[in-house]
């Protein structure tokens, strides 16, 4: 498997990981974040 | 691909299933609706493995010990298995 050059979702959720930091790991390993959200269900 | 967050099986189930074979629910517009994208959780070994330690330290690691990633991950990789078997 590998993230580098792949186009990311990042659907982050409130009570687990937020969207912005799913983001920033994916930006880190080289994939290109296309839409990112963080769900919370409160 | 698409990236997950969520923080326990049931709802990793949900969202994984929803993305990949349409909402189980049937209750929202993805219903009977197979986008069969490759779902992963941040937190599973494979995907952590790819990501610079410092950086998932940083933005995952207190979410990682609050969450059951073994089962978060066992929940992910079924619905995987079970699409990919069905191609």
């Amino acid at each position: 498997m590998e993230l580098k050059g792949k186009k990311v979702i990042a659907i982050g959720e409130r009570d687990g990981v937020p969207g912005p930091a799913i983001a920033r790991c994916a930006t880190e390993a080289g994939a290109e974040v296309v839409m990112e959200m963080t769900h919370c269900f409160v | 691909m698409v990236l997950i967050g969520t923080p326990n099986p049931e709802s990793s189930e949900l969202v994984a299933m929803t993305l990949t074979e349409g909402d189980p629910t049937w209750a929202g517009a993805l219903a009977g609706v197979r986008l069969g994208l490759p779902v992963f959780h941040i937190t599973e070994e494979r995907v952590k493995a790819l990501v610079p330690a410092g950086v998932y330290d940083s933005q995952v690691g207190l979410a990682e010990l609050a969450l059951d990633t073994e089962a978060i991950a066992e929940a992910v990789q079924q619905i995987r298995a079970r699409v990919h078997a069905s191609d």
